[in-house]
């Protein structure tokens, strides 16, 4: 069995691809096994094998490799001969998830049904079961709350990794707007984020705050939902487009400058709408002219500037390149540059800071061996530096190594980049604090 | 030899390996059938073993069994040497990546075959030293790799290739034997060079499980400049010229409009488009004073020689995202149509312009679009015939002109490959090169050493009707 359209992996893209190697030695599954088939380069044979019909779609190898990659484009960044590998991966994944979802067992049936078409797709939804999971964790009921399987997407398993992880508060986007702090420099709208508003409303509030002080006013635009990315790296892009469609129609038009994300995850996905409708004469022209607004919060702070009003943190951190900021947005030096800026922070570089942490969506949910192995191997990474921090940019990456740090019993906190700058105003002047003025809760 | 392996060996494999180590399945076989060529055969099984004695034993079984064994590294060979021919089993070194000793006091490495070069380059310069031979292919090649195809890279012009960094080898022959020859002291002549005749061997005689590697002091400094000329002719004349003058840069590197082309659409690192050529000349050494006065002279030289704009790296950030762009030269050629025949000709200095200018001719001949840049200062350049593979036609003038770049290297006192080995790209044009004489020296060694023929078959040595790089069917469209 070969692909059936729609979503097929497009030939001129797998055709692209010379061999070189160079995308092995940056691919998580690759170090990690030193097995080819778990490379860059052995999925794309594969992914052409199967378009030329050399090799089944339903066969037990190839379904494994499109679920084992971590869909991290590390090895898009890296490819000199040009070859997209996420427009190769989403659309086989969805193949295969096509072609095999009569097969699957129920409770994974239920579970993808429960996830991926309801709980993401409806803020509300993800809400209501983010406010039971709180409660469950209150009254100790956290068996319900695993039988869903929401515990490990959120990497909530158990019950110690789970209490602080789930912020008290969500971030609803309700068309709020908050003005910019002294000269007005653009006006900013800003994508809340799925798991980010619900596990992580400080760091939207902390995202809202610093972008004030940059000179940006900034609106929540209400009727903006979850970007679709969980869902497309799922194999569900129908699904997908569904929700960007959402956000499309509830951005556009709306006068702003750009569009702002705080989560890498969510950022690339809200830059590649244009991808995703490409074969839709109605959609294409807008998602394009969408995605071309849409800035990751360090880029854009990178690029307007940041107020200098910054106070001293006497810390040793290190960063962790979030795979779809350093790789699928290619940025990697915004972040620095801004924690470059606060006083007293010293930055010491992990070694492989931008290899996979091993979070990557539901993989914790498919790949839970793999998933572990690359968390060790990041923990241990980051313990060569002993941080008293770790900054990343992405909840998904927070998430999984707070819970590999805690694991090894290490005593480091995570935090966002904007979490940083957020703490260095309030050090600075501790009086110009948005509500709610709740003391900055590690992630 | 046979050309199937049945249940029992696979069992005794996976023995020797270990259950996971031994690889059958049919998404396997796929994705180890192929290198950094256009080729597409399907091994028999891959085994990755983990030390010298399971590689011994992998052998031992073969010669029982008559089977054929294709070691492999990273797999980023250009000239097809890995890639598994009449039902090979795949050996893959990867497992055996230790770095064993950095011996800081008699300044050698010793490291199993699957280290990757970057990564013996920054562990040893971390302590001060430095291990010369960077193919572009550094970051994605292993030592084994770069043995067992003597590779050459961008600062051998200066410091010479991998052979001139092998102390010692550690190898299993093809009955499974194992043996070591050289070691830590720096002299020695004893007896044949068999390190030298294992450097470069391709995989035919035998598996390369240990190597020791000659290391040297860090140079302090370093400076990048680059080069732009309106006519290439004039690149070319600046390099004799340069080396004439009797100066040995790290570094002369060429690259030609198209190539440049092609990499500024992967990543832009402010390349001169509007150039026909531009050189990129690396010094270093350990005295600022020196490199100022070799640049200098560097620059007047290419000055007398018609370059136009020089400019000089400022940071290091200038200067590695300049090398970094030279590095990926091959892959971004992808850019500009679907397929290359990456070529690796190797030419004295002198006949430098002369062979660019005939390539230039047998591009305009053939009507194919080649791309020309290479380790200029040594004479290797890589002339990249780009096409099409599904168009037969094309094909055809393709051939025609690999034929006509070959006979114009031998033609002007040069070699067929420089750096990438011969593999199966190249062995039809074997003779043509060395001549019968030297043929035959080879096939005697090749007996000797691997009677059974087991070790990487069809590979360096031409079989008039066998498969060479246009007639061996690969499926990759
Ligand atoms: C983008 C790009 C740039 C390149 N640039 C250069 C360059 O500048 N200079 C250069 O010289 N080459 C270059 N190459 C070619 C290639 O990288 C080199 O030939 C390299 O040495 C191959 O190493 P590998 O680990 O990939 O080996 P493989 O491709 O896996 O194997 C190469 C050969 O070595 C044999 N072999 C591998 N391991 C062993 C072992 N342990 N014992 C015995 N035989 C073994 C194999 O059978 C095969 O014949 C480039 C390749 C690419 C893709
Ligand atoms: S780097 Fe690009 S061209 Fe090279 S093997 Fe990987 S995907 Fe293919
Ligand atoms: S996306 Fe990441 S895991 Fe998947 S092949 Fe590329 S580098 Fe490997």
């Amino acid at each position: 069995m070969s692909f059936t359209a729609p979503d097929i992996p497009p030939a001129d893209v797998f055709n692209r691809c010379v061999r070189c190697g160079l995308c092995l030695p940056t691919c998580p599954t690759y170090v990690e096994t030193l097995v080819e088939t778990s490379g860059p380069r052995g999925r794309i044979a594969l992914i052409k094998a199967v378009a030329e019909g050399r090799l089944n779609l339903t066969s037990p190898g190839f379904v494994h490799q499109m679920s084992e990659c971590l869909d991290c484009r590390a090895c898009e960044a890296v490819c000199p001969s040009g070859v997209e590998y996420g427009r190769l991966l989403e659309p086989a994944r969805t193949q295969v998830q096509r072609a095999t979802a009569a097969r699957q067992p129920w409770h994974v049936r239920t579970l993808r049904w429960f996830l991926l078409d309801r709980v993401f797709s409806s803020m509300a939804l993800l809400r209501f079961v983010a406010t039971l999971l709180r409660l469950s964790q209150k009254l100790g009921l956290q068996s319900l709350a695993r039988a869903t399987g929401l515990l490990r997407v959120l990497h909530l398993e158990d019950s110690e990794k789970l209490a602080p992880r789930i912020s008290d508060r969500f971030f609803v986007p309700r068309d709020q707007r908050w003005s910019a702090e002294g000269k007005r420099k653009a006006t900013v709208f800003m994508h809340a984020g799925c798991v980010m508003h619900v596990a992580f409303a400080n760091v939207d509030e902390a995202t809202v705050r610093v972008l004030q002080k940059a000179g940006c006013d900034v609106v929540a635009p209400s009727g903006q939902g979850c970007c679709g990315a969980i869902n497309i790296h799922a194999g569900e892009m129908e699904r997908g487009r569904q929700l960007a469609k959402r956000n499309i129609t509830a951005f556009e038009g709306s006068g702003a400058d750009v569009y702002i994300i705080n989560a890498a995850g969510c950022g690339s996905t809200l830059k590649e709408y244009g991808n995703l409708f490409e074969d839709d004469p109605e959609w294409a022209q807008r998602a394009a002219a969408f995605s071309a607004q849409v800035r990751d919060v360090t880029e854009w702070l990178d690029e307007v500037g940041i107020s200098p009003d910054l106070g001293a943190i006497e810390r040793t951190i290190t960063y962790q390149d979030p795979c779809h900021l350093v790789h699928a947005q290619r940025i990697a030096g915004a972040p620095r540059r801004l924690l470059a800026k606060i006083p007293g922070l010293r930055l010491r570089e992990m070694p492989e800071s931008s290899l996979c942490c091993g979070s990557a969506g539901i993989y914790n949910l498919t790949q839970p061996e793999m998933a572990e192995r690359l968390q060790k191997r990041k923990v241990a990474n980051i313990m060569r530096v002993t941080p008293e921090i770790v900054v990343t940019a992405n909840p998904g990456c927070a998430m999984q190594m707070a819970a590999g740090l805690r694991e090894a019993g290490a005593e480091i906190s995570i935090k966002h980049v904007v979490e940083m700058l957020d703490e260095a105003y309030a050090a600075y002047s501790p009086s110009i604090r948005l509500e709610p003025a709740s003391a900055s809760s590690s992630v | 030899m046979r050309t199937d392996v049945s249940p029992n060996v696979l069992d005794e494999l996976r023995e020797i390996a270990g259950d996971s180590h031994v690889l059958t399945a049919d998404e396997d076989l796929l994705t180890y059938g192929f290198d950094g060529t256009w080729y597409d055969q399907r091994p028999l099984a891959v085994v990755l073993p983990a030390n010298t004695a399971e590689v011994s034993a992998i052998h031992k079984l073969a010669t029982r069994e008559r089977l054929a064994i294709t070691p492999r590294a990273l797999g980023s060979g250009l000239s097809g040497g890995a890639v598994p021919l009449s039902g090979s089993l795949i050996l893959s070194i990867v497992r055996m990546n230790a770095i064993l000793e950095i011996d800081e006091t008699n300044h050698v490495a010793v490291v199993q075959p699957g280290v990757i070069n970057a990564d013996l380059q920054s562990a040893v310069e971390a302590r001060g030293l430095f291990y010369p031979p960077d193919p572009s292919s550094y970051k994605q090649s292993a030592i084994g790799g770069n043995v067992a195809e003597n590779a050459g890279g961008a600062r051998c012009l200066k410091y010479g290739v991998t052979s001139n960094y092998v102390q010692a080898l550690e190898i299993v022959l093809p009955d499974g034997a194992v043996f070591r020859t050289g070691g830590k002291m720096v002299k020695n002549v004893t007896g044949y060079d068999l390190r030298a005749l294992f450097t470069g061997s391709e995989g035919t005689l035998g598996t390369i499980t240990e190597i020791t590697l000659r290391l040297i002091p860090k140079p302090k400094f370093s400076r990048t400049a680059m080069a732009t000329f309106a006519k290439i002719d004039d690149a070319a004349r600046t390099v004799t010229a340069v080396m004439a003058a009797g100066l040995i840069p790290t570094s002369i590197e060429l690259l030609d409009n198209l190539t440049m082309q092609c990499l500024e659409e992967f990543s832009p690192a402010g390349l001169p488009l509007e150039a026909d050529a531009i050189l990129l000349f690396a010094v270093d050494g350990d005295h600022e004073a020196a490199l100022d006065a070799e640049s200098a002279e560097i620059e007047r030289i290419a000055r007398a020689n018609g370059a136009g704009e020089i400019r000089v790296a400022h940071s290091q950030a200038d200067s590695d995202r300049l090398w970094a762009a030279r590095r990926v030269i091959a892959p971004a050629l992808a850019r500009k149509r679907p397929h290359r025949l990456g070529e690796d000709i190797s030419i004295p200095r002198s006949a430098i312009p002369e062979m660019i200018a005939r390539v230039r001719t047998i591009a305009a001949r053939n009507n194919v679009i080649i791309p020309v840049f290479g380790h200029a200062g040594d004479g290797n350049l890589h002339p990249n015939i780009l096409c099409d593979r599904r168009d037969a036609e094309e094909m055809k003038r393709v051939r025609e002109a690999a034929r006509e770049i070959f006979e114009t290297a031998v033609d002007l006192g040069g070699t067929l490959s420089g750096e990438h080995g011969i593999g199966l790209l190249k062995k039809q044009f074997m003779e043509m090169d060395v001549g019968p004489e030297a043929l035959r020296v080879m096939r005697a060694i090749k007996n000797a050493l691997d009677p059974l023929g087991i070790m990487n078959p069809g590979k360096i040595f031409p079989d008039p009707g066998g498969v060479d790089a246009f007639t061996l069917p690969g499926v990759t469209s």
